[in-house]
């Protein structure tokens, strides 16, 4: 065992001295210039990435909030708007059902009036014609009696006649 | 006799996977065996010893045997060459540190182990790969090479070297493209990176160790990227690649080493009295206590071998698999041979990152054990 191990350390105590020295002076540089700020890097891009994503997710959320709330809006404007609508439709048909209602009454009247109208007319245009026949008749009558008349035998005559007719019982 | 010569290798640490590749080549080997006579007193130099960088010459044996455990043994470990191809090899630096001062000069001077080079306090030679003092004669002095310690830059050293060149290119150009764009995804290469970063962090760190796990995601990100990174170098066959270091027990130690320091040191207080305060009855502390205390070590020590023997058996394989060609002497065999390199290849590329996500993973739960609140 002994002969097993003799001169180990003359012939490579050297060896582990020069790779520890090396391993080590690499360990510190590549800590330094290399894992320090790579592992940096990639830690603040991944924290950069995760912040990113939050927001992003945000954004989605206010953004499904905000097309709700939009939505929401316009059914809630359909509804008024055909509310309204409706309303109008409703009031129109009123407003022309009572303007024919009172347009067939004032017709009614107006009908009505002219009728009594018409009738008064007719009346008081008959009674002219009537009046004006009975002054033409008697115009005719008198134009008619004065001609007979002008002649004093036919008045006898006349006289006579009607006399004759009259007889004295 | 085949046990005898791995003692006498020095390379016993590789005996876990020695067993293996003995399964596998145990008809060569022994073939190749009776011609290695073993030669337990390493107090004398052994003049053939084997010598880096001309393997395919040196490793045949007198009657033109060729010996694919020295071959494998030797590449997949350490060396103070940087073996290219043929006989040309990369010299390296090599420092030896002794009580009497400081030796610096190029593996070159060895020459392969064949000279013995005059230092300023003592004279070395490079045997089988490691340095020891010799005296005038060329004899190893044992007293002398125990006050010689080795810190050359050897192969391994450059390659965690290079290992870790590139780590710095890719990460701080990572780091850059994080700053270029602050905030926005990520683009080209920083977008090949940053799944790996996320899945050290989201699969490994935050489900074993909970909402403490920033400040062990340096470490764990570190572990992992420069385990995986030298799994990979290690596939590759030629420079920059080619180098055993995560499959170095000496490496995985290290590794291991710091997770231990690093669990115990961020220990709270519940998990030291698991420890040493377990919820049993008084009468069984005997037991229970040094059970815990082994397993506070014998953790660590799991991963090391972990590490170390999966990358090592990969490198093993595929080299012995090469080694098939030699050993039949036939070009015939070849396609075969690059065929089954090429699928265990392609399967090291999988163990390649399985390994270093496991030993990630495992030090993320040894962590996440000793920083666990209990209620």
């Amino acid at each position: 065992m002994g002969e097993l191990f003799e001169g180990i350390l003359n012939h490579h105590l050297g060896f582990v001295v020069w790779s520890a020295v090396a391993f080590l002076l690499l360990l510190v540089m590549l800590k330094k210039l290399a894992w320090t700020p790579i592992l940096g890097a990639i830690s603040e891009r991944e924290r950069f990435i995760e912040s990113a994503l939050a927001s992003a997710e945000n954004a989605k959320n206010e953004m499904a909030r905000l097309t709700n709330e939009n939505e929401s809006l316009l059914k809630q404007a359909r509804v008024e708007r055909d509310l309204i609508l409706k309303e109008a439709k409703e009031l129109k048909d009123k407003i022309v059902a009572e303007a024919r209602t009172s347009a067939q009454v004032e017709g009614t009247k107006m009908i009505e009036k002219a009728k009594h109208e018409i009738d008064a007319q007719k009346v008081t245009a008959l009674n002219e014609v009537k009046n004006q026949v009975a002054e033409l008749s008697i115009q005719i009558a008198e134009k008619i009696l004065r001609k007979q008349f002008e002649d004093q035998q036919k008045q006898q005559a006349l006289v006579s006649d009607l006399l004759k007719d009259v007889k004295l019982n | 006799m085949i046990s005898t010569r791995i003692l006498s290798t020095g390379k016993v640490r590789l005996s876990i996977v020695y067993a293996f590749f003995f399964t596998l080549f145990s008809f060569s080997t022994s073939l190749s065996a009776q011609n290695h006579p073993s030669d337990t007193t390493s107090s004398s130099v052994n003049t053939d010893a084997q010598i880096p960088g001309v393997e395919n010459v040196e490793h045949k044996t007198e009657e033109g045997k060729f010996d694919p455990t020295a071959v494998i043994m030797e590449h997949i470990a350490d060396s103070h060459y940087w073996h290219l191809w043929g006989n040309t090899s990369i010299p390296l630096p090599v420092i030896l540190i002794s009580d009497k001062g400081v030796d610096l000069f190029s593996s070159s001077k060895f020459n392969h182990g064949e000279d013995a080079y005059q230092g300023n306090h003592y004279t070395y030679k490079l045997i089988e790969d490691q340095v020891f003092a010799v005296d005038t004669t060329g004899v190893v002095d044992k007293e002398a090479s125990s006050h010689v310690y080795d810190f050359s830059i050897t192969k391994n050293v450059a390659s965690t070297w290079i290992s870790i060149i590139i780590l710095l290119l890719i990460f701080t150009s990572v780091s850059s493209a994080y700053k270029k764009r602050v905030g926005k995804a990520p683009k080209g290469f920083q977008s090949l990176i940053e799944p790996i970063i996320m899945f050290v962090r989201d699969d490994i760190a935050i489900p074993n160790i909970g909402y403490k796990y920033a400040k062990f995601m340096p470490l764990l990100l570190t572990l992992f990227f420069f385990i995986w990174i030298n799994n990979l170098l290690g596939l590759l066959p030629i420079f920059p690649g080619g180098a055993n270091v995560t499959g170095n027990i000496f490496m995985t130690f290290l590794l291991s080493f710091i997770v231990l320091i690093v669990v115990n040191t961020s220990g709270n207080k519940y998990y030291w009295k698991h420890i040493l305060l377990p919820d049993v009855p008084w009468w069984l502390y005997p037991i229970m206590i040094p059970v815990e205390i082994i397993g506070v070590v014998s953790k660590p020590f799991a991963l090391m071998i972990r590490l170390y023997a999966n990358i090592s058996a990969g490198h093993i394989i595929v080299l012995s698999l090469i080694s098939l060609i030699f050993i039949f002497k036939s070009i015939a065999i070849a396609p075969v041979s690059v065929a089954f390199v090429l699928f265990m290849d392609v399967l090291e590329l999988l163990v390649g990152f399985l390994q270093a996500f496991i030993f990630t993973m495992l030090t993320a739960l040894f962590i996440g054990t000793a920083v666990q609140e209990h209620h």
